[in-house]
């Protein structure tokens, strides 16, 4: 007798966004956690919400999801610290300059707003930037948040509906519906979202790989900086499939705070602090903001993506009809959760779905190598 | 009896004098002042002496976060309480 | 050497008389550590013998300080990473070692209360540390309450600055304390120290059995809230400084991967660490005091440097020393235990994280201290959890989680990887690597 209709695994945002989502919907849902809920990725990376257009699916996908957080944001209690800062794509030099056109005019195409600064108006609105700049673009709409508290709010939400967690689980066995822990319990349900993020060992076939970076947190320095602000480089950082890669990507907090990063490694990287590629990381973030140099630094940490080969997460069934899939989303996990739920739910439930779907399904991963790698 | 030469720092808007070798921390506390201003707006003081706290933060001649409790007070040096 | 306190000039000086050369780092601006704190000005800290014996033979053998440095990473192999800040300049620097004795010491565990971070509550050494360094008490009433022999040490220290001691509250019940008295009597330096203490504030009340329960005040504090278990009474006071205790600063040992034997780095006889290369000293192997800080530091001093004839003999004398010294922590841990109601003063309202200000109840019904850092920020701001750390294991329970560099904060362009030195003053920082081996 199956006790749940949907047991999901992996209590990061991914997988308590889907137990919210499901858990609307009418299931009985269980979620399997063998840590602390929104412990691991979730709580390693910045929580950023970007609109990000690297490619048309992920393109459709940031905005529909950056929607769901705009439309949940008068729910969010304060300490989800949902604030919509908007995110500064910065350009260094004339060529950048012609990609901030570019993209303005792509967003303006899809009714996302944006405005292009020229160096004037990037040093008034950010003055700690470095002198020299080009120019930037606005997009008014991105919104920064605290991850865990996000994934408490969605979990507390779930729970309320009647989702139960299954703290201290770890899945190690997946057959159909038949779930086993790794102390022994099995539990069986009508379906399974596989939502483990980096780890996928349940799934050893799914092409995900660990990517790890690196962040640096500062102490208060209210005012520093008040819009999240990318190098416009980040895209081609975050696009290396082999190589180490560092990227200018600040981050304000609501306590006043900076979140300082981004690194991109691929291999077998232990979670230690990787000295060469955390000091490039700060020094390029010195590059653009110098003034960044004799701020107090409190703390660092690593944290691993999960990532797939053409950027795209997984979001819906496999060739198993109990089993579906939410992992793979590398950099935008946190933007994409809310998106990534409602679209999982859907599929779940034979609704249509607002945008695509067919570009994230798992399915199709068998023939990875032919889709079309785009690129930004 | 040893003669101690005294120095002058400002705290807050207000000029002391204060023996040399004195700690920016001493010099805040003997004034009365609060060192900084806590997170939910409380007035906070040096608490540990040994550098790890943080409580005794003051903003020292413009530049915040800067521990006190052993920071030697220099001739003219400007301290605020930190907000 | 890390640490130049007790442990670590006796082991510097052990190992420079037998021809090494020697480095000993440390955050403070002269040797001595914490308990062995100069005062900035010199003048009214009274010098123990012991300590001018100490210095006097560091300062003859040969080794060297480094002072005004914190220890803020181990970036590789037989590899320190410094950080010295200045009133106007930050200065990171590396250090190579072939053999690094840690004597990083112990700070001081605060239990909150209802108004502990009232401006002037102190930690016991705290204010100690904080009078030497000019803090005036003249006139002042002050309190001192807590457990341990510190409290009457604080005591007689702060009315030699003039202050005027209100009341001594240990904790400890009569019955606890009356067995290691008794014992006092096989040791007779500490007797006499102890009456010592005793009789420097013997007009003031020592009272036994009674703790705090709140601090009162309007930006400063005004008076004590004490019990003694049946009575409740407030008295009026300038100043309240509190001891619970020492906690060991074992967070370089851990980032260096030395195992650890419950809160406290694992050493053999020779005080030697489970990584090579690495000893230990001092209170993060145990809370045991001055003497066995001193006996801890010469024997790793001369196991360090490696052993001969003339240092075995020497080393045996020592052992038996350091035996001794262990069975009086163990006669001091059992006298000043800390009784339940002093575990769990806090309230409510009670700020547990200082630097986030997160009061018990946001922390109660937390899982894990990583339950708690995620969803609160406690332990998340600058202090790194030494604070607080040690309150919400008494509090609740939870172990600490494990130890990241930096271990201290530090200025970004430190972490940069390179050697930094920057201005304070707004204006481009300058490069400026040293790599001292």
């Amino acid at each position: 007798m199956a006790r749940f209709d949907v047991l999901v695994l992996g209590g990061g945002i991914v997988g308590c966004a889907c137990a919210r989502e499901l858990t609307q919907a009418g299931m009985r849902v269980g979620i399997v956690e063998r840590g602390v809920v929104g412990g691991g990725a979730t709580a390693a990376g910045m929580g950023h919400v970007v609109v990000m257009d690297d490619s048309p699916a992920q393109f459709a996908l940031t905005c529909y999801s950056r929607g769901l957080w705009q439309d949940l944001q008068s729910q969010l209690p304060a300490s989800v610290e949902y604030e919509a800062r908007g995110t500064i794509w910065v350009a260094a030099d004339a060529e950048e300059m012609l990609e901030v056109h570019a993209k303005q005019r792509l967003y303006a195409s899809a009714h996302v707003r944006s405005e292009v600064l020229d160096g004037l108006a990037l040093a008034a609105a950010e003055p700690n930037l470095r002198s020299g700049l080009a120019g930037g673009l606005v997009v008014p709409d991105d919104a920064v948040c605290y991850p865990p508290a996000a994934a408490a709010f969605f979990l507390e939400q779930a729970a309320h509906d009647g989702a139960v967690l299954l703290q201290g689980g770890e899945a190690v066995k997946l057959e159909g519906g038949k779930v086993t822990l790794k102390d022994g319990t099995r539990h069986v349900a009508d379906r399974v979202v596989v939502a483990t993020g980096a780890d996928s060992a349940l799934l050893p076939w799914l092409p995900i790989q660990r990517r790890k970076g690196h962040l640096l947190i500062t102490d208060r320095y209210p005012g520093f900086v008040h819009h999240q602000l990318v190098e416009l480089g980040y895209l081609k950082s975050a696009h290396k499939l082999a190589e180490d890669s560092v990227a200018f990507n600040v981050q304000p907090r609501s306590t006043g705070q900076m979140l300082i990063g981004s690194s991109r490694q691929y291999g077998d990287a232990g979670p230690e602090i990787d000295q060469k590629i955390f000091g490039a990381m700060l020094e390029r973030a010195c590059e653009y903001m110098p003034g960044i140099a004799r701020l107090s630094g409190i703390r660092a940490w690593t944290g691993f993506r999960a990532a797939t080969p053409d950027k795209l997460p997984l979001i819906g069934p496999t060739e198993d009809p109990a089993v579906f899939v939410a992992a793979g989303f590398e950099g935008l996990g946190i933007t994409n959760a809310p998106g990534a739920a409602r679209l999982l739910a859907d599929q779940m439930l034979g609704r249509p779905t607002a945008i695509d779907a067919s570009p994230f399904l798992p399915e199709c991963v068998a023939n990875f190598a032919s889709r079309e790698i785009v690129h930004a | 009896m040893r003669e101690v030469h005294r120095i002058s720092v400002t705290v807050n808007g207000c000029r002391v004098q204060v023996p040399e070798g004195s700690t920016v921390s001493a010099a805040m506390l003997n004034a009365g002042s609060a060192q900084r201003i806590s997170v939910r707006g409380e007035a906070r003081g040096a608490l540990c002496g040994m550098g790890i706290c943080f409580e005794c933060r003051a903003v020292v001649d413009g530049v915040m976060h800067r521990r006190t409790c052993q920071m030697v007070c220099s001739e003219g040096m400007t301290v605020e309480t930190q907000p | 050497m890390v640490g130049a306190g007790p442990a670590g000039l006796a082991a510097a000086t052990a190992a420079a008389r037998h021809g090494k050369r020697v480095l000993v780092l440390d955050d403070n601006s002269g040797a001595g550590g914490q308990i062995w704190r100069s005062g900035t000005d010199g003048a009214k800290s009274g010098q123990p013998s012991t300590k001018r014996k100490a210095i006097a033979a560091f300062d003859a053998s040969g080794a060297e300080l480094a002072p005004g440095r914190r220890v803020v990473d181990a970036p590789g192999r037989n590899l320190l990473q410094t950080l010295a800040e200045d009133a106007d300049c930050s200065r990171t620097e590396r250090f190579r070692f072939e053999k690094l004795i840690l004597a990083t010491g112990a700070r001081e565990r605060f239990l909150p209360f209802p108004g502990w971070t009232l401006p002037g509550v102190f930690g016991a050494g705290g204010l100690e540390a904080l009078v030497k360094g000019g803090l005036g008490v003249e006139g002042k009433r002050a309190v001192v309450a807590g457990t341990g022999p510190l409290l009457m040490a604080v005591a007689a220290h702060l009315q030699q600055y003039g202050a005027k001691i209100v009341c001594v509250a240990e904790q400890a019940p009569l019955r606890q304390l009356v067995p290691f008295a008794a014992s006092l009597w096989s040791d007779p330096a500490k007797l006499l120290q102890g009456a010592g203490y005793r009789a420097a504030f013997a007009a003031a009340p020592y009272r036994i059995g009674c703790w705090p329960v709140a601090a009162h005040g309007d930006g400063w504090v005004k008076s004590v809230r004490l019990t003694d278990g049946r009575r409740v009474w407030d008295e009026p006071c300038d100043i309240l400084a509190c001891g619970f205790h020492l906690v060991p600063n074992t967070e370089l040992a851990s980032l260096l991967g030395c195992e650890m034997k419950g809160e406290f780095v694992a050493v053999d006889r020779q005080q030697r660490t489970s990584v090579a290369d690495v000893f230990c000293v001092g209170e993060p192997t145990g809370i045991a005091g001055v003497e066995a800080a001193m006996v801890q530091g010469a024997i790793a001093g001369l196991a360090a440097v490696g052993s001969d004839a003339e240092a075995s003999t020497e080393e045996r004398r020592l052992q038996r020393r350091r035996a001794a010294n262990v069975r009086f922590g163990q006669r001091l841990d059992a006298a000043f235990q800390l009784r339940d109601e002093v575990r769990s003063l806090a309230t409510a309202d009670t700020v547990v994280c200082r630097c986030e200000d997160v009061t018990f109840a946001e922390l109660q019904g937390r899982r894990s201290w990583t339950d708690a850092k995620l969803q609160t920020r406690c332990g998340m701001g600058p202090c790194q959890g030494r604070i607080c750390g040690p309150a919400v294991q008494t509090l609740f329970g939870w172990q600490a989680s494990s130890v990241r560099p930096p271990l201290f904060p530090v200025p970004v362009a430190a972490l940069r990887g390179d050697g930094a030195r920057l201005t304070m003053q707004p204006s481009e920082p300058t490069i400026d690597l040293q790599e001292i081996s």
